[in-house]
This record gives C-alpha cells, sequence and structure tokens, in this order.
C-alpha cells in the first residue's frame, strides 16, 4: 500500500506545482493579489506531498518492501539500517527523488522568509520555484518512478553498490544537491527581475544570501566528494577529472563567479546583466550536472540508452529552461542593465577578471567533459579526453585569480588607489619570495612546492593585511562585518588550499609494491612492514584484512589494516586504511594476492606518503565557512521599513511596465 | 571617449584577449590529450598506427592472466571478436580485473604488443561500457548495434 500511496503523493505535489508556477506568475503579470496568493499555500502543499513521498520510500527501504523495485535493487536484508537509509538516494530513480525533495526544502524556506519581499516579486520567484518542479516531478512520474512494483515479491534484494556503503556517503549526495538545487533560487530571482523588469538592483540583494548559502553547500558537497574519492575509491586520488566530478564542479566555477558579480551588482548596480547571465549558467550547468550523473549519458558515454524516454525528457527540460531563460534574457536584459561607471584599476575590475577566468575555466571543463559526445556525434571516433588537459589549463586561467587575490579587498569601488596597491604588493612579494626561498630547502628544489608556498603566502599575506588594516582604522565592533568576514574566510582558505594541493601533488611518495608478510618497504622516511593477511567478516561483506605496521627511526607510527571488501553479490571493494596527521598522510591500499589460493603470501600493496593533503580540504571547507559567514550579514535580513522604500518605486515601475 | 564606452572597450578587449589565449591552449592541449578507443582487431589492422597512445577495448581472455613471481608485472590478452592482442602491465590490477571481464587498457604498442600504463574495468560486473560494446559491434560487423543511434540518429 505505501508504494501506491507514495504514487499518490507526488501526483498530488506535481498537481500543486502546476498551481504553484501558473497562478502566481499571471497574478504578478494581471496584478491579481488573490493569484499571487495562492504561491505560498501552494508551496506548502506541495512540500507536504513531497516530504510524504520521500518518507514513504524511506519507510519501505526500512521494513524490506522488496514489492518495490528500487528498494529490491539497492538493498537486502543484510544492509545496515543506516545504509538502507542512504540507499534512498544510491541510485537513479531515488536521487530524482532527494532532487524534488531538496528543491522543496528551498521553497518552504522561500516561502517562510520571503514575508517582507514586495508581493509581485514574491510571487514570481516561487512560481519559476513552481516551473523547476513541475518538470522534476513530471519527470519522476513519468519515466523514473521510484515506486514501481515488482511482482512476484522476491524474498531478498540485491545490493547497495558497495562504493557508496561508506559514511562519507550517507551525507554527500544530499549536500552537493543543497548547492545544485541552491542555485535554483538564484536563476528564480533572475528570472522574476527579468519578468518584472526591475529598474532596482534590490532584488539581488535578496537572492544574495541564498546564493552565499547555496555556494557553500556545493563547496561542502565538493570537498566531502573528493574525500570520499580518496578515502573509499581506494587509490588515494583526491582529484580525477571523471565527468561526474566535473559535472559538480562547473555549477561551482559559475557559482563563485556569480557570487562575487552580485556583489557587484548590489553594491554599485554594474554587470547586472551578467549577474543574471551567470545565475541563469549556475543553475542550467546544475541541471546538466544532475543529469548527466544520473541518468546514465556519461558511464555509457553517449546513449540516453537505458530508457529513451528519459533521455529523451531531459533534453526536452534542458532546453525548455536553458533556451526559455536565454530567451527572456535576451528580450529583457536590455532594460534590467545599467549602474556607475568604473575605472580600469577598481574593485569591479578585478572581480571582472575573475569572473571571466572563472566562466573560461567552466568553458573549458564542459568542451572536455562533453567532447566524447561531440566527437560520437560528428563521426570522429570513440575519443576520451584525458585529466592532463584539464591539468594544464585549469592553473593557467586560476593563476589570475590568484594574483590578484590580495588586492581586491584593497581596491575601492569605482576608482582603487594605485599607492596602497603598490603597498601591498611589495610586501605579499617579500613575504612570498621570503617563504618560497626557505620552502625550497626542504622540497629539494621542487618547483611545484615552492610555487605552491610561495602563491598561499601570497595570498594569505593579502589576507592578513587587510585584517591588520581593519583591526586598526576601525572602531571595535565595526571591523569586520558577517559579509567581510565570509570574505576573508573564504580567501584563506584559498591560500591553505593552495598548500595542500601544489604540496601534496609535488611532495608525495606513491609506490605500488609486492610485499611478501615480515617484508619492509621504506616511503618517505617511514618503514612500512607487512605483516600478512587474514580474513575478517561484517554485516554483509567478508574481507581480506591486511596489517602493516609503520616505524619511523624505529619508533612506532601506526598499525593499518587496510581492507579488500566482498560484498554479497561478489562486488569487491577496496577500503584503504589512512593514518592522518596535519602535515601527512599515510595511506595503504591492499591490491591483490600474487597467489589466489594463498592469501597468506605476498600481495600487491600500494603504500603512499601524501604530505599536506589534509590541507586541501580544510581549505575547501574554510571557503565553504566564508559563504555561510556571508550569508549572516546584517545588511541580507530584510527589513519591513527598508524595504518599503524600494519596493514602492519599484512597484510601479511594474505597473508601469504592465500598461504598456 | 566617455566612461561607459571605455569600460566597454575594455570589457571586450578582455573577453576577447581571454578567449583567444583559451581557445588556443584548449586546441592544443585537446590534441595532446584526446585519446582513441580501439579493440585488438582494429589494432591489427592498422587503425591505430596512427596514434602514440590510445586505449585498447575488449575482453579479458579466459586463463591468459599471468603474473610474475618477483615483481608487480602481469600479462594478460586482450580479445574481441576477431583478434586478440597481449598486454603488460605493471601495478596493481583493478578490484573486478578477471578472466572475461571487459577493460580498457590505456598505453602504447611496443612492437607487437601493447604496454598499459592504466587499466580500468568497470565496477559493476554486469557492465560493459556502451563505447566499448559500440566499438566492438563495430571491428565485429562493421556496422552500429541498433542502440548506437537511439541518442537521435547518429549512424
Amino acid at each position: 500500500m505505501t508504494p501506491e500511496l507514495g504514487q499518490i503523493a507526488l501526483i498530488l505535489a506535481l498537481l500543486l506545482a502546476l498551481a504553484q508556477s501558473i497562478l502566481p506568475i499571471v497574478g504578478a503579470w494581471k496584478n491579481n493579489s488573490a493569484m499571487m496568493a495562492v504561491a505560498r499555500p501552494a508551496a506548502f502543499g506541495q512540500g507536504f506531498f513531497v516530504v510524504m513521498a520521500f518518507v514513504l520510500l524511506v519507510w519501505a527501504f526500512l521494513h524490506f518492501d522488496f514489492s518495490v523495485q528500487y528498494v529490491a535493487d539497492n538493498s537486502n536484508l543484510a544492509l545496515p539500517w543506516y545504509y538502507r537509509i542512504t540507499a534512498v538516494w544510491g541510485a537513479h530513480e531515488g536521487s530524482m527523488l532527494l532532487w524534488i525533495f531538496i528543491l522543496n526544502v528551498w521553497t518552504l524556506a522561500l516561502a517562510l522568509f520571503s514575508g517582507q519581499l514586495p508581493e509581485a516579486f514574491a510571487a514570481r520567484v516561487l512560481g519559476v520555484l513552481g516551473i523547476i518542479s513541475v518538470g522534476f516531478l513530471a519527470f519522476i512520474l513519468f519515466t523514473s518512478d521510484p515506486f514501481g512494483r515488482l511482482i512476484p515479491m522476491p524474498p531478498d534484494g540485491g545490493d547497495l553498490n558497495p562504493v557508496l556503503q561508506d559514511p562519507g556517503m550517507t551525507f554527500h549526495p544530499p549536500v552537493i544537491y543543497m548547492g545544485y538545487v541552491g542555485f535554483s533560487v538564484a536563476f528564480a530571482f533572475s528570472i522574476a527581475a527579468l519578468l518584472g523588469g526591475e529598474l532596482e538592483q534590490a532584488w539581488v540583494r535578496w537572492a544574495r544570501p541564498w546564493t552565499n548559502i547555496a555556494w557553500a553547500f556545493l563547496t561542502c558537497g565538493i570537498v566531502a566528494g573528493s574525500w570520499w574519492a580518496y578515502a573509499e575509491l581506494g587509490w588515494g586520488g583526491w582529484w580525477f577529472w571523471d565527468p561526474v566530478e566535473n559535472a559538480s564542479f562547473m555549477p561551482w566555477l559559475v557559482g563563485t563567479a556569480l557570487i562575487h558579480a552580485q556583489a557587484v551588482t548590489e553594491k554599485r548596480g554594474s554587470l547586472r546583466a551578467w549577474t543574471i547571465l551567470l545565475s541563469i549558467f549556475a543553475f542550467s550547468l546544475s541541471l546538466l550536472g544532475t543529469f548527466l550523473v544520473r541518468s546514465g549519458v556519461l558511464t555509457s558515454v553517449h546513449s540516453f540508452a537505458s530508457d529513451p524516454r528519459r533521455g529523451l525528457f531531459i533534453l526536452c527540460f534542458l532546453i525548455v529552461v536553458v533556451g526559455g531563460s536565454l530567451l527572456l534574457y535576451a528580450l529583457r536584459a536590455p532594460k534590467v542593465a545599467g549602474g556607475k561607471p568604473f575605472a580600469v584599476v577598481s574593485r569591479e575590475s578585478a572581480i571582472l577578471v575573475g569572473n571571466l577566468m572563472f566562466t573560461v575555466a567552466a568553458a573549458m571543463v564542459l568542451l572536455g567533459t562533453l567532447f566524447p559526445l561531440i566527437g560520437d556525434a560528428l563521426n570522429l571516433g570513440k575519443i576520451s579526453v584525458g585529466p592532463p588537459y584539464f591539468g594544464l589549463l585549469f592553473p593557467l586561467l586560476m593563476l589570475p585569480i590568484v594574483l590578484l587575490l590580495p588586492f581586491g579587498p584593497y581596491l575601492r569601488w569605482g576608482k582603487g588607489e594605485p599607492q596602497i596597491l603598490k603597498r601591498v604588493m611589495l610586501r605579499a612579494l617579500l613575504a612570498a619570495v621570503a617563504c618560497a626561498i626557505v620552502a625550497a630547502f626542504f622540497v629539494d628544489g621542487k618547483l611545484k612546492a615552492i610555487a605552491g608556498v610561495a602563491a598561499a603566502v601570497w595570498v594569505a599575506v593579502g589576507v592578513l593585511l587587510y585584517v591588520v588594516k581593519r583591526w586598526r582604522e576601525m572602531p571595535r565592533g565595526r571591523r569586520y562585518p558577517a559579509e567581510m568576514a565570509g570574505m576573508l574566510f573564504a580567501h584563506a582558505g584559498v591560500a591553505i588550499f593552495l598548500i595542500g594541493v601544489l604540496l601534496s601533488e609535488s611532495l608525495s611518495a606513491t609506490s605500488d609494491v609486492r610485499m611478501a608478510p615480515g617484508e619492509t618497504k621504506t616511503i618517505g622516511g617511514y618503514d612500512f612492514r607487512f605483516d600478512g593477511v587474514r580474513e575478517t567478516q561484517g554485516p554483509n561483506w567478508r574481507a581480506d584484512q591486511g596489517t602493516v605496521t609503520v616505524t619511523r627511526d624505529g619508533k612506532p607510527v601506526a598499525v593499518m589494516q587496510p581492507q579488500k571488501r566482498t560484498y554479497t553479490r561478489e562486488q569487491i571493494q577496496t577500503e584503504s586504511a589512512i593514518y592522518p596527521g596535519l602535515t601527512r598522510d599515510l595511506y595503504v591500499a591492499l591490491g591483490e594476492p600474487m597467489d589466489k589460493q594463498h592469501i597468506d603470501g605476498a600481495w600487491a600493496l600500494r603504500l603512499y606518503y601524501k604530505p599536506f593533503i589534509r590541507w586541501l580540504w580544510f581549505g575547501g571547507l574554510m571557503m565553504m565557512l566564508g559563504g555561510f559567514v556571508s550569508a549572516c550579514d546584517r545588511r541580507f535580513r530584510i527589513r519591513r521599513t527598508a524595504i518599503v522604500d524600494v519596493a514602492e518605486p519599484m512597484r510601479t515601475s511594474v505597473l508601469a511596465e504592465n500598461r504598456t | 571617449m566617455n566612461p561607459t564606452r571605455k569600460r566597454r572597450l575594455i570589457v571586450v578587449l578582455l573577453v576577447v584577449a581571454a578567449a583567444t589565449v583559451a581557445v588556443g591552449l584548449g586546441v592544443f592541449a585537446l590534441q595532446q590529450n584526446m585519446n582513441y578507443l580501439f579493440t585488438p582487431s582494429q589494432v591489427q589492422s592498422g587503425a591505430a598506427s596512427n596514434h602514440k597512445t590510445f586505449r585498447l577495448g575488449g575482453m579479458v581472455k579466459a586463463g591468459s592472466i599471468q603474473r610474475s613471481k618477483t615483481s608487480l608485472l602481469a600479462t594478460f590478452t586482450v580479445v574481441d571478436a576477431d583478434g586478440a592482442m597481449p598486454v603488460e602491465y605493471t601495478g596493481i590490477l583493478p578490484d573486478l580485473f578477471r578472466d572475461n571481464q571487459s577493460v580498457i587498457a590505456t598505453g602504447h604498442m611496443d612492437n607487437a604488443h601493447f604496454v598499459a600504463t592504466e587499466v580500468l574495468a568497470k565496477h559493476d560486473e554486469t557492465y560493459m561500457p556502451k563505447e566499448l560494446k559500440d566499438a566492438m559491434a563495430k571491428a565485429h560487423k562493421d556496422k552500429p548495434m541498433p542502440e548506437g543511434s537511439d541518442a537521435g540518429g547518429s549512424p
């Protein structure tokens, strides 16, 4: 019975989403308050039914309802309860349900906290979110039903993909979806602004905290994904330029550009059209990302073969959303453009350069990711684009951003003061060169590592100098408003991230070795002694577990136990053992036995010494923190009094618009 | 020039410069890093002779996997319907690497055998990469399988 209830809930949600999308937008156009007032109740209703459907699917998983195809495919009796919950988003259908669930969380939050927005604007925003909802609910109902029955009901189910059976996986997809879907709010604000022909830039201020929060979630999700690749996929890499990773990275790049462009638009009124365009791109890339990862377009490179209807639907939906919003943009953007002029040396210019680099980088990643599809369509053969393509282009594109970063806060809006910039440059440069020279003695002259230290110090000194300047010049309590504190956190995060990336990339020591029990290998000054492999058992897996004792100069450091697990359906999964540290990680993964009949004999092992690798995730988390802190700024809290001032001329402008 | 025009000019120049550099680098990097996929029979018929590095896709021939007694060197044979290619690889093989598993190896030819620098086997044992399936079908029949055209008319 529960699966049918879930289906009914989804159908009701679709109907309410239709109401939420059509009535308020028409109402805002006709200036009909009654129709606009439908937006919130419809959003609450839709939210209720989507949450109900989601809870019902969780319920089906928790109660082993194998009569539901999706449950039978992705769980079994031996799967622990927490992985049965995460199995909800372990495959395509459920992750689409998670997507719509999170979209409703955002919509509900917006419906609750938009009471102070002008009526017509709020109606349009909720209406646009409703349209997105309609698309996804229809997609789920017509092509990817998670509640489909399986008859006869099997006594036991299949298994959750073992790669997903990891604590990191419990929160990685929801967090990354919070980011993806969060960009729909920025998108909805932009579309609403275009629809209403908003002449004031106040709407950007209302959109900013939402965009910052979405961006922070996406940052967190990518960090978690990278960590998961490192720890779980087994082989110690943290970024592979794999299509699935790129899918989440493209919206992040555009989103990073967007949060900076929004700051310009809000403060100065410039770059309005660009800000709108970026929010359209950010959301479009989020959509593309969701579909690329989950529809099977990428794993089976070019085909939408698993279900042609699914592919067609996705294509149509993308065309409607991207094409429709770009068309609206082309028609309306000239009306909303404007703003104050700025000099070449100004904060606007610096942000613009950064924006260009981020968007070009996103385009570069997009080209590399979709190139196999393009090559296939043009009959060039079966092509894949190797990681060196990204590895070469990406750092080059990010270099100007790193170089500009220390100046950002010092640059004034409109026109910067060259003397101050020169002073900052001199200090940061001196510090960077000094640290690089000191570092050169420790890293055996490895250029990448030296560059890493120099770049990180360059950025860090820039941030620190500004912190000191504010501390000296501003009275207590007004030194670091949340918006600025967030910026400083995020920029400091960049410095930490640079250390992590460049030092771990250049100084890591790896070795794939054949080791017999009792044998010792030395990597990065640590002695790894292999003590053999024995069998062990888990709830739904058995494993060969190796023991590696690590010592340094004869002193014990760690005992590490990497595993090679075999899950119920004979899927094999490598569980690496990591001994973490602030300045280095030690990492051991089991390869395979040299003789399959004698697992107590020699094995292939991968040993890693990875200096400073943790810093790159820590840097990422700092950026995330920056996003959240910025969003808390008091300026973003909409107060009734503040609204009335800006809302009045805007409403009249909207009215004037409607009359013409 | 008035400030608006000047600003626009700067923006346009920046965009053009960035785009030129990006396109130039992008084309260069793409050319360096495009890896084509071939099956053993295609390689034997000389299709891969223009490519230094390419990807070899096919099935691991049953009973062909051999491990060295002293190092991590592994040798095995990758086959498709009409061809076979001996492969050498030094390192840890993926978890799902076994007889009759579909694999994609990246590497280059050294005389008559293929030296792989990377070997991939998919994480799902029932799954064969679509592009590999297509390539094998193409090599076998020299005409695409029906599924090849469902994305909307690719030949």
